[in-house]
């Protein structure tokens, strides 16, 4: 009987040995957690506080009674942010809409259609994924400058509406399709166009929602390039908005309406993502990076 | 070692936290495994044996019940402490460690008094690996192996910490049949020489029976039946049991008795006084036919496949549970294959009978 | 199928693709080598009088590209290693609960799918140290009996401290995931067999699970190591667009400024700095291949 007390004792350390280290991973998880939350509280908190009340706060409170929605109020009549929000709407429908037809044929022609040197062109294209958009930027700014387009949509949007990594992403998948469906359609007197639309992009749909969630994300975010190509006002995304509030608006010192307009910002994202986080997520895994 | 099971019962916890969405997957169940025998765990997927294997290596607790190795109570005792061997399905070898460094694992584990020294890991490493005959593919890795050779790897990493119960899970399942048989050998030679009580999991009822000292038929989580292989064979407790076992299937038919004769539509085909009137189920192994022209029961005759030594003898009757009714008849006897019907006598010994409601066993 | 017939019509499908790909890739790709060697580029009137390795040695003694390659390398080498490690450790303690897993997950995403920018702005406020306030952070500071440190525009190690905290802030998600699906697909078989064999926990760990994920954490690490070379963004969002003024330029950051901005209207430097900047990403990311291809076993 010796032994049943000896197991009984080392099975009592073992569950407390358990139970500890339960304890610290729940501890760690929820710090990140909270690491993670915090500048989105901060950020909505700020907004609502009321803008002499904020800069009386030598200690920052950390909630607030009397919330005010004055400030995003000024932030919509203060500094353009209606403007730069309609700008990224339509820079992001128009981009991911030109994209996504490009990528569609270019995609179908590699899947489905036989052609002299499909394999070289197609080897070319994927060597393009290895270059560094850093080493385009500099050219497609002069050429974009000598073109007239500074300050125009056609400027900010013609650089992004081909992406050979959406196009290798839609290609794989249009390639699982089989090819046994594409003969019977042919029997059936049905066009390559036909095809393409009515059988492969029904079929392929989860993957395209995913292209496109991922080029919302990218569009939505986008700041360099269109900081290089615009300086008027009127054409500002919201991040080259953000920058100019940031340098310039509000008289600097309004923080409260500087973080309204963060919110208003940062909110369609955000409602996107808790709609589809399933999607975001494994689009993201297949191949997102952030950078 | 011996292994007791006593009232083991678990229960998983549905999705909702309501009663009826739980899964009993093991119901009550109690039996004894005597030291050094190979036991089959035999059941119809889903029936709770894997979950029962489980809870002997000590990787699930039951929800209640108890276990015991020997005079040791082990039931809550974690896995590493057990003392067991786990040959996995499919056999989760560590892809990227080569076979003896997955043989020797389990050493490395060792702490304290029990720790080996070099010599004596390459020493044990080395036997057990001659012991399943992969001693010259030492230095492969898994992937570069064929199925029986990793299953033979999985055996000797569970046999290499020398373990008091070895337990194999669907050990077959993963191999082709040429394999299938040549493993099934293999491992009662192996449990032969260890001498170490041994249960394995299958669905396959041949491979539990051609190499079983005893089996344990389940269903659903109850126990139906333990005996040694030929004797449950020979001696069903009830219809599932007899339905179970044996290739191919025994032949079942609705029947009534009355007046101690029991009938298959119109044919009194066996006298059982003990059996009280009422409607029953007949079961007729294949091999338990006659062909008699005089026999009682009569067939249409579909057709005969001839294996050979035996032929196989397709034929319908209106009250067979299924559509033929297949019988074993040796070759030598002679049948007409051109008459439309034939009649069987039936060998006592081959024909049960069961209750239609409670399908337990009346003869 | 009958090749060569229909070619044409493959060729119309892809024309667009190619005809964007060629103008805005290809070419540039071309163009940007040829900018490096052409000294004394006017940008107005797009005249330049020699070629030569001029603008590559203007630059490499640029002090302001100096700034920025000694940023850029102490951004690397403690966001990298650090951000890795750190989504190895909740990755971790994330596939060892059940309760709250998704909740936890979809926060740890969160960082993801917010503007870089704008979110920026809310660390600048929580670090800045301004007239009216010491900022929260300072204030956490003060607490635990240190003094007060302006991380914005103060001393270099505090603005460095920030832009690490937030560049790590900003990665983890991907990692996280990346990471949290490379531990679930490591088979459940495997663990139970280590279990059965008295493994203990950090063995199981260092045996079992760090070779199985191998794969994942280097392309983690090469993707990191790229990525973080590329920096600018949240240096912007942290320090504004004058970064040279701040200190806190990065490689990218140089390559901009030199094309447009306060400093800006020269092509040739920027490309010459974008070249070196790539030069810089391959030798590391062949570096990370190598030592990867030692010790991924599989």
């Amino acid at each position: 009987m010796e032994k049943q007390t000896d197991l009984a004792k080392i099975e009592r350390s073992a569950a407390i040995r358990r139970i500890v280290l339960k304890t610290v991973i729940y501890i760690m998880l929820s710090f990140w957690a909270i690491m993670v939350l915090f500048p989105f509280y901060w950020m909505i908190l700020t907004s609502v506080k009321d803008y002499g009340k904020y800069n009386s706060e030598f200690i920052p409170k950390f909630f607030t009674a009397s919330p005010t929605v004055q400030n995003y109020i000024d932030a919509f009549t203060t500094v353009d942010l209606a403007g730069y929000f309609a700008n990224t709407i339509i820079f992001t429908l128009l981009t991911t809409a030109a994209m996504l037809l490009i990528i569609t044929f270019a995609a179908f022609a590699f899947a489905r259609l036989e052609f002299k040197g499909k394999n070289l062109v197609f080897t070319l294209f994927l060597s393009l994924m290895m270059i560094p958009n850093e080493l385009m930027v500099i050219t497609n700014f002069v050429t974009i400058t000598n073109l007239g387009f500074r300050n125009t949509f056609t400027g900010l949007i013609l650089p992004s509406i081909t992406s050979v990594f959406y196009i290798y992403l839609l290609k794989e998948n249009f390639a699982q399709i089989p090819d046994e469906l594409y003969y019977a359609a042919k029997v059936d007197g049905t066009s390559d166009m036909k095809y393409l639309f009515k059988v492969m992009i029904p079929i392929c749909k989860p993957t395209i929602v995913t292209v496109v969630i991922l080029k919302v994300i990218e569009c939505w975010n986008s700041y360099v390039w269109p900081r290089l190509i615009t300086d008027d006002p009127a054409y500002f995304l919201v991040s080259n908005g953000i920058q100019e509030i940031r340098e310039n608006g509000f008289g600097r010192e309004n923080i409260p309406a500087m973080m309204a307009a963060v919110v208003v910002i940062s909110v369609p994202l955000i409602v996107l993502f808790l709609i589809f986080r399933n999607k975001i997520m494994e689009g993201v895994s297949r191949g997102g990076t952030k950078g | 070692m011996k292994v007791v099971l006593q009232n083991l019962t678990k229960i998983f916890p549905g999705k909702s936290k309501k009663e009826a969405d739980q899964v009993v997957a093991v119901n009550d169940f109690s039996f004894e495994i005597p030291d050094g025998k190979l036991v089959g765990l035999l059941g119809p997927s889903g029936c709770g044996k894997s979950t029962m294997l489980n809870m002997i290596s000590g990787l699930q607790k039951p929800t209640s019940g108890h276990i015991y190795f020997g005079d040791d109570e082990v039931t809550y005792v974690e896995p590493e402490h057990r003392g067991v061997g786990l040959v996995f399905q499919n056999y989760a070898l560590y892809p990227h460690l080569n076979v003896k460094q997955n043989i020797m694992f389990p050493l490395q584990n060792l702490k304290g008094k029990n720790k080996l020294s070099k010599e004596e890991m390459e020493k044990r490493v080395t036997e057990a690996a001659r012991f399943v005959q992969i001693d010259s593919l030492l230095d492969r890795k898994p992937a570069e192996m064929s199925g029986g050779q990793q299953q033979r790897v999985a055996i000797a990493r569970a046999l290499v910490k020398m373990p008091g119960v070895l337990l194999l899970d669907e050990p077959l399942s993963n191999l082709d049949a040429r394999l299938r048989l040549q493993t099934r050998e293999e491992i009662r030679r192996i449990q032969k020489e260890t001498k170490i009580t041994t249960i394995f999991v299958t669905h396959d009822q041949e491979e539990a029976m051609s190499i079983s000292d005893m089996i344990v038929v389940m269903k659903q989580g109850t126990l139906q039946q333990i005996g040694k292989p030929q004797d449950v064979y020979d001696d069903p407790v009830n219809l599932f049991v007899a339905k179970f076992l044996g290739t191919p299937p025994i032949n079942v038919f609705e029947g009534k008795a009355e007046n101690g004769k029991i009938y298959i539509g119109n044919d009194n085909v066996l006298y059982a006084p003990e059996v009280r009137d009422g409607e029953v189920y007949v079961g007729i192994r294949p091999e338990g036919f006659i062909p008699d022209p005089e026999g009682p029961l009569c067939c249409r005759l579909i057709n005969i496949e001839v294996m050979g030594r035996d032929m196989s003898v397709i034929s319908a009757n209106n009250s067979a549970v299924s559509e033929t009714v297949r019988s074993i008849i040796n070759s030598d006897a002679g049948i007409d294959t051109d008459s439309e019907f034939i009649r069987f006598s039936v060998k006592p010994h081959k024909i049960f009978v069961f209750d239609k409601e409670t399908e337990e066993r009346l003869y | 199928m009958e090749t060569g017939k229909n070619s044409w019509k493959a060729w119309l499908y892809l024309l667009p693709a190619i005809n964007f790909l060629g103008a805005f890739m290809v070419y540039p790709l071309v163009d940007v080598f040829v900018y490096s060697f052409e000294e004394g580029y006017n940008f107005a009137s797009q005249s330049f009088f020699g070629v030569g390795l001029y603008n590559f040695s203007y630059v490499l003694r640029d002090p302001y590209f100096l700034q920025a390659v000694k940023n850029t390398l102490i951004l690397v080498l403690i966001t990298v290693p650090l951000s890795t490690g750190f989504a190895l450790l909740i990755s971790l303690g994330l596939s060892s609960v059940k309760k709250v897993k998704n909740l936890f997950q979809t926060i740890y995403f969160l960082p993801y799918v917010t503007n870089t920018l704008a979110v920026g702005l809310v660390f600048m406020i929580l670090f800045k140290k301004t007239a009216y306030s010491d900022g929260l952070v300072n204030l956490l500071i003060n607490r635990f009996g240190g003094s007060s440190v302006d991380f914005i525009d103060g001393p270099y190690w505090a603005k460095m401290f920030v832009l690490c905290f937030y560049t790590i802030w900003i990665v983890m998600p991907f990692k996280i995931l990346i990471l949290t699906s490379a531990l679930a697909s490591v088979k459940e078989d495997y663990y139970n067999a280590a279990k059965i064999d008295g493994t203990s926990k950090f063995r199981t760990f260092t045996n079992i699970t760090l070779p199985m994920i191998s794969p994942m954490l280097f392309y983690l690490v090469i993707t990191g190591f790229i990525g973080a070379f590329k920096a600018y963004s949240d240096s912007v969002a942290l320090f504004g667009v004058n970064l040279n003024a701040a200190g806190m330029n990065t490689i990218v950051g140089y390559v901009y400024d030199m094309l447009y901005g306060s400093s800006g209207g020269y092509p040739s430097f920027a490309s010459a700095a974008a070249i070196i900047l790539f030069a810089i990403v391959l030798t590391i990311t062949c570096i990370n291949l190598l030592v990867s291809k030692k010790h991924v076993h599989y």
